[in-house]
């Protein structure tokens, strides 16, 4: 029990240590990509650490609600990334949300983060919210979708069976798990706002969409949210690894050291994870908004194909 | 006993119905009603309640009034309970808020004496246990509420609002009677006693359930019998609006369950999926008009359209288990549709009474002359925020809990052997999905251009916070959203016994679960905990504040909106709800509202304002029921013709119309 404690601790803490060093890879590896030297690896602890420290500048119109949804997106975006499993199966509180609910926690976080770009009546929180709630109504059934072509396989929506059925070797090679893969790149692009949909290092105003609602952040909310961004993507990066490569997870009784190879398993696929990434986002151009309910709505098939093959017959 | 109480406790609302009429015009008359209401319906939720979690048997009264060879059967057993809770805690909340804002209607009388008897009638369609009696209720019901619907019927959009539903209430009510008359059959067995003994043949029973899925839901409002809901609901007062859109569209439940499970027999596969099939189409259509609104009370209105959907999914997706004899699955979606029943009252509610309070504060339901509300009403806006989040199924409110009950459902429906359904559940899961995702757009929307943002106008700038009884009874349902989202096991649990009547199984019990989490099948198949989420949300989130504000920064200074260095003086320059949509309805709309934009630029000089506007589509108004309104009329004017017949012609009438007759009779036998 103590050492189940302890190690879900130390996966929340792993998850959150992680996050930003991911995002900086990830950005490092895109400048070197385009030639350029990058930031520094640490970059955005720095960022992240200048931002608490400073004070505040709230909008004279901005409400109460304002100043609490940082700490909502960021509470909703931790709980759902310890619950996945990264280094070790059978986490003691896996079993308190399903994958669904963890999808649902994602869901609240951006249900809040839409009302904060609504809050001060700018013009530029409308767009940004309005946009995400376009994208997030495809996004979320093809997630569902997806969710349910793996609980079909599965036979449950807990990740970590999901992940126990997936590294066993029932699992085999399925047409459905290759759509569903497919499709869970393609919405873990679309939710994480990376390029081809979004661009998370923009500045043109006119094109953005999670920038356009924090917009008005600063201080430290803007480094809670910009936080909890780095959470959501190294989450769908985890889910992605565990489900699709369980390699080097660890089960549930094992010693220190064998959960230290599980680690090392872990940031291994991080850094392979987001390298892809990097590479996807130099190699394409960003998208038209109106373009983008076209991708998603590829998404949103291949998940229902997924599903309609499994309902169909159990060897798809 | 129990049945003695709340049957009292209807008479008791009857009574008070009768008294308004006296005493409606004195002041103190509004809170005289809405404050016996609320005592009334306390008692009656307390029995009915007790009567639930009791899981006492069936309790049947015959009273020797109605038809004499018959009598009035009543009867409370589990499923009726349930509803009772359903409908009291509805009215227990409705008095509590109306006792605050009652004081500002103006014309008191035209809403009193129905009030209460509104109330009654659908007390007394849940207890009725034969057909004549379930009837008289059932049009009791919808005619008390259309003279609620009618209180401010001086407003030409209420008059036309009335005439529909007016019309839609009695196409229902002759839907369920011949679903009766069919069920009763031809020696008159109207006690639902005898027709729960009698089995039906195939073809009777399903013509029967298909009657009933038009009768019971053009009163719930599944699409396209849904046309009068977004007209009428919003025209009552709020506190009726909350009434009619949260508790009599479950009332229409409770209709369809009853025929459905209980008196039509044992379902075929196929019926399923004409319930599941409209019940889809519902779904989506309604969160997607819901979106289109600007109207705050007619946005609410259409998204219980949505909400009846997924109750109706849940429901036809029981019809499909219990056909193919998978009880516990069969169990398992009842339960998630019970559930989902219960939630939405709670929040739907809610979500009315805020609305209502927002109109007493500024005069305005329309979105695009609000805004900033959360300044100048910051309790009303924390418990529709409430609202909002529990209607969008956002974890770890109870919206959420009977939205996951539903997919687990889904997910079990794999082993199901008929093809049809094998093809539509999934597509039926997507629109589930697709709905849920649409909700949480359409209330940002709601709550956003409502209460965030500045205010549009000088009504909205000037609000003030709505009173007590009001705050009290949003308050109440918010923190019911919330224990039942944290504590679903033990609401899982209280239903067991409904299960049980209906499709002869139930959920494994939930309360002795570690940590209060449900558990549908087995913890490693899918398992869910409302309240450790809740705790561990509370707990991060309080740990980030606590742990910034003391280590890093916690100044803070006011500054003008940053708005990338353009900020505009003006709050026209917001994105509005129509704006707020055009995302979505370029998406979806073009396709479903046939949406198209009409720009109008004035060339370079010219000073008149650029207009754009927006031409939607009712497709189900256009297509089905403009056709059908025309052809009545034009069949009228033709059959008028027949009123100035000469009496040498109305006789050669009358004598064809024997020949034929008898011909068809000889024919016949």
């Amino acid at each position: 029990m103590i050492v189940d404690l302890a190690v879900q601790g130390a996966q929340m803490l792993l998850v959150l240590l992680l996050a930003p060093l991911f995002t900086g890879f990830v950005r490092k590896v895109k400048a070197r990509l385009l030639r350029r030297q990058g930031p520094p690896l640490i970059q955005p602890y720095r960022d992240l650490a200048r931002l608490m420290r400073k004070e505040v500048v709230l909008a004279n119109s901005a409400s109460w609600l304002f100043r609490v949804i940082p700490y909502l997106i960021f509470a909703a975006t931790w709980v759902a990334a310890s619950l996945v499993p990264t280094f070790r199966i059978g986490l003691l509180f896996s079993w308190s949300a399903d994958l669904i609910a963890i999808i649902a926690l994602l869901g609240s976080g951006r249900f809040f983060l839409a009302l904060a770009g609504l809050d001060v009546g700018t013009s530029f929180g409308g767009i940004g919210a309005s946009r995400e709630v376009m994208i997030a109504s495809l996004a979320e059934p093809a997630m569902i979708m997806i969710v349910f072509t793996l609980a079909l396989i599965a036979g449950s929506t807990q990740l970590s069976t999901m992940v126990a059925f997936m590294a066993s070797p029932q699992v085999g090679l399925r047409v459905s798990l290759g759509l569903a893969l497919i499709a869970l790149v393609m919405v873990a692009i679309a939710e994480n706002g990376r390029i081809p949909v979004d661009n998370p290092a923009t500045h043109l105003e006119l094109t953005m969409v999670h920038e356009a609602m924090v917009l008005e952040y600063s201080g430290r909310h803007l480094a809670l949210i910009e936080l909890a961004a780095s959470l959501k993507l190294v989450l769908y990066v985890s889910v992605i690894a565990c489900l699709f490569a369980p390699w080097g997870l660890r089960p549930a009784d094992t010693g220190a050291a064998a959960l230290a190879v599980g680690v090392a398993a872990y940031v291994g696929k991080l850094a392979i994870g987001g390298f892809l990434l990097a590479l996807f986002e130099t190699s394409i151009a960003k998208m038209r908004v109106f373009r983008v309910p076209e991708f998603l709505g590829a998404a949103l098939m291949l998940g229902l194909l997924a599903t309609l093959l499994r309902f169909v017959s159990g060897s798809f | 006993m129990t049945l003695t109480v709340v049957l009292g406790c209807a008479t008791a609302l009857l009574a008070l119905a009768v008294l308004a009429v006296t005493i409606g015009r004195r002041p103190a008359a509004t809170r005289l009603v809405y404050g016996a209401s609320f005592v009334v319906a306390a008692v009656s939720l307390t029995a009915a309640t007790a009567h639930l979690l009791g899981a006492g048997p069936a309790i049947g009264l015959t009273l020797p009034i109605g038809l004499p060879w018959l009598g009035a059967h009543w009867r409370l057993d589990a499923l009726a309970a349930f509803f009772l809770v359903v409908v009291d805690l509805g009215a227990v909340a409705a008095s509590l808020f109306a006792l605050g804002y009652g004081e500002h209607e103006t014309a008191p009388e035209r809403v009193l004496p129905f009030y209460p008897a509104f109330l009654a009638g659908m007390t007394l369609v849940v207890l009725a246990d034969d057909a004549f009696t379930f009837l008289v209720s059932w049009e009791f019901m919808s005619l008390t509420s259309w003279a609620l619907v009618m209180s401010h019927h001086r407003l030409p959009e209420n008059v036309r609002a009335g005439y529909v539903y007016l019309v839609m209430a009695s196409f229902g009510t002759l839907a369920l009677l011949l679903a009766f008359g069919l069920l009763a059959g031809p020696d008159g067995r109207y006690a639902f006693e005898q027709m729960r003994a009698a089995h039906p043949s195939a073809a009777l029973g399903a013509l029967a359930l298909m009657l009933a899925l038009v009768g019971a839901g053009s009163k719930a409002g599944l699409v396209p019998l849904h046309v009068w809901l977004p007209l009428a609901h919003p025209a009552a007062p709020s506190h009726v609006s909350a009434l009619m859109s949260g508790v009599m569209t479950k009332v229409a439940v409770y209709g369809f369950v009853r025929i459905a499970f209980e008196l039509v027999g044992t379902p075929a596969w196929w019926w399923s999926i004409v319930v599941l099939a409209f019940a889809g189409v519902t779904t989506v259509m309604g969160v997607l008009y819901a979106l289109m609104q600007h109207d705050l009370k007619r946005l609410l209105a259409y998204h219980t359209v949505e909400n009846i959907g997924i109750i109706f999914i849940g429901l036809g997706l029981a019809l499909a288990f219990e056909a193919h004899g998978m009880i516990f699955a069969a169990a398992l979606a009842l339960t998630a549709a019970l559930l989902h029943v219960f939630n939405h009252s709670l929040f739907k509610s809610l979500l009315f009474f805020g609305a209502g309070a927002v109109l007493t504060a500024t005069g305005e339901r329309d979105m695009e002359h609000l805004g900033g509300l959360i300044h100048r009403m910051p309790q009303t806006a924390f418990v529709f925020l409430v609202g909002c989040a529990a209607i969008s199924a956002l974890p770890p409110l109870n919206g959420f809990v009977s939205e996951w009950l539903t997919f687990q459902a889904i997910l079990l429906s794999p082993q199901l052997p008929s093809w049809g359904l094998k093809l539509l559940i999934p597509a039926v899961g997507a629109l589930l999905a697709l709905s849920a995702a649409l909700a949480a757009a359409c209330f940002v929307k709601a709550f956003g251009v409502t209460f965030l943002g500045r205010p549009r106008t000088p009504a909205a700038e000037t609000a003030t916070e709505t009173d007590s009884f009001s705050l009290a009874a949003m308050f109440l349902l918010a923190a019911l959203c919330l224990v039942a989202g944290t504590l679903p096991g033990l609401f899982i649990d209280a239903l067991a016994p409904v299960t049980t009547a209906l499709v002869g199984g139930h959920m494994p019990a939930q309360s002795g679960d570690q940590w209060l989490s449900i558990v549908p099948l087995a913890a490693s198949r899918s398992s869910y905990d409302g309240l450790l989420v809740f705790l561990f949300m509370v707990l991060s989130g309080t740990l980030a504040a606590f742990a910034i504000h003391r280590l890093a920064s916690d100044r803070l200074r006011r500054a003008p909106a940053w708005d990338c260095g353009y900020p505009d003086a003006s709050p026209a320059t917001q994105y509005s709800a129509m704006s707020f949509a055009q995302p979505i309805r370029r998406v979806f709309g073009t396709v479903v509202f046939r949406a198209r934009e009409h720009g109008d630029m004035p060339p370079p000089g010219d000073t008149r304002p650029a207009r754009l506007t927006v031409e939607l589509r009712d497709l189900v108004w256009d297509v089905l029921y403009a056709p059908l309104a025309a052809g009545i009329g034009i069949a009228a004017e033709r059959l008028n013709r027949l009123q100035f017949l000469t009496i040498r012609q109305f006789l050669t009438l009358v004598f064809c119309t024997l020949v034929i007759l008898l011909l068809v009779l000889a024919i016949w036998s």
